[in-house]
Formats: C-alpha cells, structure tokens, sequence
C-alpha cells in the first residue's frame, strides 16, 4: 500500500511540475502585463514601463522559457515573485489562502457527508416518499449552475434582510471590517458569513453525492453478503452500516476527484459574488490586470488542491478496501 | 408454461434502434425531456420572428417596464425587449452548448479509443496528457485564454470550451476499449488485415455508440454551463451579442426590484439543464437495457 501511494504521490509531483509549466507558458502568452503598465495615467515612458516588466520578471521580450528559468528558481526558494502592483505574491498568497480554504474544506466536508448520508436513505426508503423528495432535490439542484444559486441566495439573502429590518443573513465578504471584540465574537463573525457561501458551494456536492451513493448502496443492498449478515442476526440497519456501508464508498472514491474539480470551480464563482478575498477572486482580478505572477501562484495553489483531493481519494480507497492494499 | 408462451407467441427480433425507440416512448422521464429541450430550440430558432421587436431595438419610450402586451418580458434599463433578447441569448447558449458537446465526445472518443486500443506508450502519453488536463481546473485557463480569442468571435470560444472539456469522457472510453479490445470480432478484423483505425471506426465506435449519445446529451448540459458562467464573469459571449450569461449578469443586481430582467432568463437556463438531465438519465436507462431487450417477446 505504502509503495503504492508513493507511485502515486511520485505521479503526482511530475503533473505538478508539467502543470505549473504549462500554467506558466499559458499566462505568459494569453497576458500583457505591458498593456496594463501602458494603460496607466499618466502614461508612462517607454523606458519606465520596461523596467517594471524586468522587475517583476515579465518582460515580453524576454524568451518566455528563461523567464520561467529565474521564475522556477526563485520559486524553489519560497518567493513566488511580485504582483503588478509591487507587492509580494508570497504575503498575498499568505492572506488570501485561508479564506479559500476555510471554503473549500467546509464545502467538501459537508458537501460529501450530507450527500452520503442523504444517498444512503434515500436507498433504504426506495420509492418512498424521501427518497422521491431527495430525487427532486437533487435534480433542481444540478440543475441551477452555482452562479445563478449563488445569486439567487445572494437576492434572496438581501430580500430576507429588508422584510425583517435589519441584517439577519451576512452575504458580503467573509467577515465585518472594523470588527472589534473577543475571539468569540470574531469566530461567530466569520461563521455568519461563511454560512451562506459555505451552503452555496456544499449543495451542488450534496446533490450529486447523493445520487451516486444511493445507486452504490442499490447496488450493495442486494449482495450475498448483506444477507448473510442478516441470517448471522445483524438487523437491516447495522448490517447495512457494519457491512454494506464500506463496499458502497469504495465507488465513491474514484468520483471524488472529479467532483472535486467542480467544486474548485464552484468556489471561484462563489467568491467573486459573495465578494470573499480568496484565491479565487485574485484569480480573476491578476488575470484582468495581467498579472503573470498572481495567476501562476492561484494555479499553483489549484493544481496542489486538486492533486491532494485526488491524494485524499488514493488513500481513502486503500483504507476501504483491502484488495487494494494487498496488492 | 413458459416454454408454451414462447412457441404460441412468436419472437421478434429487434435492431438497437427500434428496441431504444419503443422504451423511449414508455418512458416518461425521457418524453418529457425531449419534449422540453425540443421546444425550448423552437422557442429559441422561432422566437425572434414571433416579436417586433429585435433584440438590438430599444423602445426610449418603456425604460424597466414590467411584463405586459407591448412587451411580454418587459424590458431593460435601457429599454431593449427582453423577450428579444432573451430568445437570441437561448440560441447562443444552445447553439454554442451542442456544438461543444458533439466536438468534446467526439475528441473524448478519439483519445480513449486510440488510448485504450493501441496501449503500450500511446496510452501512456494520452493518459498523461489527460491526467495533466485534469490538474488545472479548466475554467481557470479559460479566464486567460478567452480574452485573448476575442478576435475570433464565438467560434473560437466554442473551440476552446471543447478541447478542455473531453477528458473524463476519454477516460471511460479508455476503459471500455480495453475490454472491447480482447473481443473475438477485433481479432478475427485484425487477422483479416483491418487497419487499426478501421478497426477503431468500424468494430470499436459502435459499441461505444450508446454510452457516446448519453454521453453527448448531458455534455450539452455542462456546456452550456460553462458558457453561461464564463459569459456572467464577461469572459464569454461580447456585447452586442447576448447569451443567457450575460443577461444573468446584467439582469442579477436587480433581480428584487425588476425581477423579469433576471428570472426569465435564469429561469429558461435551469429548465434547459433539467431537461436534459431528465433525458439524460432516461437515455441510460434505456441504453443500457437496450441489449437485453433486443430480443423480447411482443
């Protein structure tokens, strides 16, 4: 098992590296950081405008593979360079990954734990009326892209705020500014606003969990050794969670890493319109400016995320099967 | 009694096609979702001609008015009929989703048969290059390299959202070519002297077939997700053109004071992807039981 995730981990340090090359070159080609210095008013000279780019190592005129040469180099040693701004990507990067994180990790947790355990009744009442409702959930769900869910929570948030009078349901950034208080209140502060965004990005998970693990306990629930554990003397109930549980996960794993991406991509929407300072937003805010070096590091930070799910899913499948682990 | 069931009634053999057309109409899911994404193309082809209004036309006369006989979806700040341009941003949004989802199968079908029937080192670099793919989240790349294509109109965008989309079909497609590859028919074509791409075409794809149309009808769906999304960040469609994203973004920040700026056509998007998760989950169903049935009793 041991040899095998480290295969995989070895797999995963070459896409790394491919990707971030790749990510590179593509930034690199598809952004003008000159444009956005030659944009700037009072226009400035020629000259000036070619020393900001040799700054921040941008400098079209550069080959694009010796920039990445100083660029990779630099990165080795913990500085993922400058924004356009002037400032450091590395402090940016410091800010804004714990907010992206918080989401990302709250929304996969309860996303696949809801979705599980929604999928695993769901299955149990079969054409009852759960697992009807479930199944109409589920489908709307899938059925509203998590940009006009997002907006929708967003209206129905402002709409709820001004019926009551005041405001109930936080739906701007992740947390007051100018908030003074105990931890306490700084913690409730950050959870009242991560609510809303943190529910955005867990619903479309929880639906499509949900219909995969229902087929995957279908498809447990008329196994052999189901019934065996029943004739032993385990009720339904235990049977399924002591036996039935664990096989019906095990395809869940390999779904995992793909419905990881699509919550990734969930988040960037999510925070652009809840107006969260995370990843996602620098994203989009460096790719308009041309920000070579911002773009890099979120696609760094994309590429690691997505990687480590996958990793997440590898080592979860070893643990639920052993099959795996003995080979 | 069953042996005499079957000598008094006669079996008819059924071709795949008659067999998936028979339980598509027992179907209710499936109708339903045809029948909806069928007249949501009508609605959105026919719709231009069944107002006087262009979706380009603004009427300086009705600024943000409500839904009504002169205008059936009210209009815009601006006063252009949303009707008008909601039906031409449906167009766009469906024209541009189903011609990403026939390129993204038909691209997923190419790299997962060539993947999966040559093996050795093309499977491995295709695989690679899947793998690769799949690090990056595509609409990250799509944000950079949108801008850029601009020039090329909504053509260029379509390309660009298939060539990143075809990775997870190819995946599967892989997998089900390993198994194809083992099969009698494969080896007898190849003893006969088929070329491999033949092989490919004429003895791999069609059984392939019934996973590839499912496969297609819920990739229109993503697509136009996709789209959709990319055009409400600005990414996407450009202005003067619209597509049911733009009209979102335009139509979200006064979605509680003019509601039918933002909700007819968010509202025409989801019951589009509805749809076709409706047919789509009808569609495999069907398929997949289609083999057994070929040969059932009338």
């Amino acid at each position: 098992m041991v040899g095998r995730l480290s295969k995989r981990l070895a797999h995963g340090a070459l896409l790394l590296l491919f990707a971030v090359f790749l990510s590179y070159v593509i930034s690199s080609a598809a952004l003008s950081p000159r444009a956005y210095f030659e944009d700037r008013q009072p226009r400035p000279s020629a000259a000036t405008v070619d020393h900001e780019l040799a700054l921040l190592g941008t400098d079209d005129r550069t080959p694009v593979l010796e920039r990445f040469g100083h660029w990779s180099w630099r990165a080795v040693h913990g500085d993922l360079g400058r924004t356009v701004d002037g400032g450091s990507v590395n402090a940016e990067f410091g800010r804004r990954i714990g907010v992206s994180t918080r989401l990302l990790l709250v929304g996969t947790l309860v996303g696949t734990g809801l979705g599980v355990l929604a999928g695993l009744w769901a299955a149990v009442r079969r054409h009852r009326l759960p697992d009807r409702a479930l199944t109409v959930f589920s489908f709307l769900v899938l059925s509203v892209p998590t940009f006009v869910l997002a907006l929708l929570f967003k209206e129905g948030a402002l709409w709820f705020n001004q019926s009551a009078g005041h405001t109930v349901i936080r739906y701007t950034g992740e947390r007051t500014p100018g908030l003074t208080g105990s931890l306490a209140t700084h913690l409730k502060d950050r959870a009242a606003h991560l609510a809303l965004p943190a529910a955005t990005v867990a619903l479309g998970a929880v639906a499509s969990y949900s219909r995969y693990q229902r087929g995957a306990t279908l498809d447990v629930l008329g196994s052999d050794h189901l019934r065996t554990a029943q004739a032993k003397g385990l009720t339904p109930g235990r049977a399924l969670l002591r036996h039935g549980l664990r096989t019906s996960l095990i395809p869940l794993t390999t779904f995992f890493s793909f419905g990881f991406l699509t919550l990734f991509t969930g988040a960037v929407f999510t925070e652009e319109i809840f107006g969260w300072p995370g990843m996602g937003s620098w994203f989009m805010d460096s790719a308009q400016k041309g920000d070579i070096n911002s773009v890099v590091a979120v696609n760094l930070f994309a590429a690691v995320t997505v990687l480590l799910a996958g990793f997440v899913a590898d080592v979860l499948h070893a643990v639920l099967d052993p099959r795996v682990r003995t080979r | 009694m069953s042996t005499d069931a079957v000598n008094t009634e006669a079996v008819v053999l059924r071709g795949r096609g008659a067999t998936a057309g028979r339980a598509l109409l027992r179907s209710p899911g499936a109708l339903t979702g045809l029948a909806l994404i069928a007249g949501l193309f009508v609605l959105a082809y026919a719709g231009p001609y069944m107002t006087n209004w262009n979706y380009t036309d603004i009427d300086y006369t009705a600024l943000r008015s409500a839904p009504g006989a002169r205008h059936w979806m009210g209009t815009s700040r601006i006063g252009q009929d949303v009707f008008a341009q909601t039906v031409r941003g449906l167009q766009k949004s469906l024209l541009i989703g189903a011609l990403v989802a026939l390129a993204s199968t038909a691209l997923g079908a190419a790299f997962g048969t060539c993947a999966g029937y040559f093996g050795g080192w093309v499977d491995r670099m295709l695989m690679f290059v899947v793998d690769l793919m799949l690090v990056i989240p595509g609409f990250l790349l799509l944000v950079l390299l949108v801008p850029r294509l601009r020039g090329l109109g909504w053509p260029a965008f379509a390309g660009l959202l298939a060539a990143l989309g075809w990775m997870i079909t190819a995946r599967a497609v892989r997998i089900m070519t390993l198994s194809l590859r083992e099969r009698p028919f494969v080896a007898a074509a190849q003893h006969m002297g088929v070329g491999p791409f033949r092989i490919i075409v004429r003895h791999v794809l069609p059984h392939l077939a019934s996973f590839l149309i499912t496969d297609a009808t819920v990739a229109v769906a993503a697509a136009v997700i996709s789209e959709t999304g990319l055009s409400y960040f600005g990414f996407g469609v450009q202005p003067p053109d619209v597509s049911l994203g733009t009209l979102i973004a335009s139509g979200s920040d006064v979605a509680l004071t003019c509601p039918w700026m933002f909700f007819f056509p968010a509202g025409l998007l989801l019951l589009f992807v509805l749809a076709v998760h409706l047919a789509g989950d009808a569609l495999r169903d069907i398929l997949d039981l289609g083999s057994d049935r070929a040969g059932s009793l009338r």
